[in-house]
């Protein structure tokens, strides 16, 4: 589909709205009213989509509450875009609906399926990197970009297994996709922390390889760490800790590539105060300010 | 269907039964690292919606413990696993299941406690509605002939049901405690039948066990019957009807959404 230009970096993802280059929280029920008593709001609050699929009721009130506060990011988590089958039309117009009656600033959702045969199982499953699968997700972010009338964002995933007939790196295979659906890319950096790690990659020639310039959102997150009988560690993406120094680290080489880029913080397992999270969105601010300052300085 | 579709179908078939081995070939990895990796997915699969149903029947899990519920989670999560990506579609099956899960069996009023939990989740996300206003009440009551003329559209967030436990009474015993758990069962007579309504007429979920005749006449509502003839079923069911109760619980819970006037004869 043809996708108008954007300027890299500034978060628009519909022609509504842009997602500010400054840090953002995912949203929990649980931090509604510390959210709306917060005299200094993070700057955006971005939702998981399959949360806010019923009629009405306490989510809806919520979200409409907030949407009329703060920018919104609407993350979809159930798509399947990487599924051998066909895209769920009934998920598709959900979605649908959620973006008609909130307008978000930006849709995300993930490289990798979670349905397979009509059963869902909760999880981002991994793709093997070949031209089939890559033909597939291309139909099926067409599809969606169609379908909700957007540009999407595809984020990168946290993958354990690795596949033994793959023929694309990662990084080339979504620098594949952005380039034939002009989909933007949804950088989440504690993934390729986790995934470089997992496969003994360099972060730094991954990131290399990665189509940079279609960068819209950032994404932080804590991981755990699987130790293994043999002292060899997996790294696991479960969004239930702060922020690792390692991946503050490799935020801050990913924004003096990029600039200033919106950024969210996640946090979805053992949710934690709203000042701790308040307090991690703080600290990435920080570094999109010494960013935006360093390409004011360059 | 391509070779992809197969790695993808024999994942899938892996994260179903622990107990098979992944396919080898398929990956880069040797059989014991495959199988480690394997495992995270697997992990995620079943403990995220084992944790999910754990948190939408707080009550049920009080009763059997969280061993045993976790257990008869994990069995559902491997037999039947969600159909949709929205997991409160997914809280609504479960107490059909419970009622077929044998070793539940010796807690028999198990499954009617998680179908009042799963019918507060249903409430929770139904379609607004607002309640009729009292004054309308008082304008039918005026004029009592109108009773038989007159319909009811009940508010989208209500259900109710019929347990022959007491399940309203249990579930009312696990509330306001720090943990479920702490509940004090002993003076509850669970063989006792009740009905139950669950009803949401602003944000917050009500529960609430229905007094005789109730069950009856909003059967009636739902199906189409006039207030006026509606009551009268409700008599016919439970002859020393309280009237005023019945009518206590259409206004107290904002049951009643719109009048729908039947055209004059």
């Amino acid at each position: 589909m043809h996708v108008r230009g954007h300027t890299p970096g500034a978060g628009c993802s519909t022609a509504d709205a842009c997602l500010p280059a400054r840090a953002g929280i995912g949203f929990k029920p649980v931090h509604f009213t510390d959210l709306m008593g917060d005299p200094h709001p993070p700057a955006f609050i971005e939702v998981h989509a399959e949360n806010y699929m019923g009629a009405g009721g306490a989510p809806h009130h919520m979200l409409s509450v907030l949407r009329e506060r703060l920018p919104l990011s609407l993350h979809g988590v159930g798509l399947s875009l990487g599924g051998a089958g066909p895209l769920d039309p009934v998920h598709l117009a959900r979605l649908a609906t959620l973006v008609a009656r909130y307008r978000p600033a930006a849709f995300s959702e993930h490289l990798a399926w979670s349905t397979h045969d009509g059963r869902f199982f909760n999880d981002l499953l991994p793709l093997r990197y070949d031209a089939a699968s890559l033909a597939r997700v291309c139909r099926h972010v067409d599809q969606v970009q169609e379908r909700l009338g957007l540009r999407m964002l595809l984020e990168n995933p946290s993958t354990y297994l690795a596949f033994a007939h793959g023929t694309y790196s990662e990084p080339e295979f979504i620098a594949a996709i952005v380039q034939r659906t002009g989909c933007g890319l949804l950088l989440d950096v504690n993934n390729v922390h986790v995934s470089c790690h997992n496969h003994r990659h360099d972060p730094d020639a991954y990131l290399q390889a990665m189509p940079l310039h279609a960068v819209h959102e950032i994404h932080l997150a804590g991981h755990a760490r699987d130790a293994g009988s043999d002292g060899e560690a997996l790294l696991i993406d479960d969004h239930g800790a702060p922020v690792d120094e390692a991946v503050w680290a490799l935020f801050q080489s990913v924004l003096a590539r990029t600039g200033p880029v919106p950024t969210l913080i996640e946090w979805d397992t053992h949710v934690p105060s709203y000042d701790l999270l308040r307090e991690q969105a703080t600290r990435a601010q920080a570094s999109i300010d010494a960013a935006a300052c360093a390409k004011a300085a360059a | 269907m391509s070779a992809h579709d197969c790695v993808q179908s024999s994942l899938a078939a892996a994260l179903r039964a622990p107990a098979l081995p992944v396919a080898g070939g398929d990956f880069a990895h040797g059989g014991g690292e495959a199988k480690r990796r394997m495992a995270v997915h697997r992990n995620t699969f079943i403990v995220s919606l084992v944790d999910a149903l754990a948190d939408a029947f707080p009550v049920s899990q009080a009763l059997v413990g969280e061993p045993f519920f976790r257990a008869m989670a994990r069995e559902r999560v491997l037999a039947d696993p969600p159909r949709s990506p929205v997991l409160t579609d997914y809280a609504r099956g479960m107490p059909d299941f419970i009622a077929a899960f044998a070793p539940a069996a010796r807690v028999p009023y198990l499954a009617d406690v998680a179908r009042i939990e799963a019918l507060r989740i249903q409430a929770y996300h139904a379609a607004d509605a607002t309640p009729l206003p009292h004054a309308a009440y008082h304008a039918l009551l005026a004029s009592p002939s109108s009773l038989h003329r007159t319909r009811a559209v009940l508010h989208p967030a209500c259900a109710w049901f019929r347990s022959p436990h007491a399940a309203c009474t249990l579930w009312e015993a696990h509330q306001d405690l720090s943990r479920p758990s702490d509940a004090a069962l002993e003076d509850v007579d669970a063989t006792r039948a009740e009905d139950t309504l669950v009803v949401r007429p602003g944000l917050d979920v009500v529960v609430q066990c229905l007094p005789a005749g109730a069950l009856e006449l909003l059967d009636a509502l739902r199906d189409g019957l006039t207030l006026g003839h509606a009551f009268q079923q409700a008599r016919h069911a439970v002859p020393l009807l309280d009237d005023g109760a019945l009518f206590a619980v259409l206004v107290v819970h904002g049951l009643v959404v719109a009048l729908d006037p039947l055209p004059e004869p």
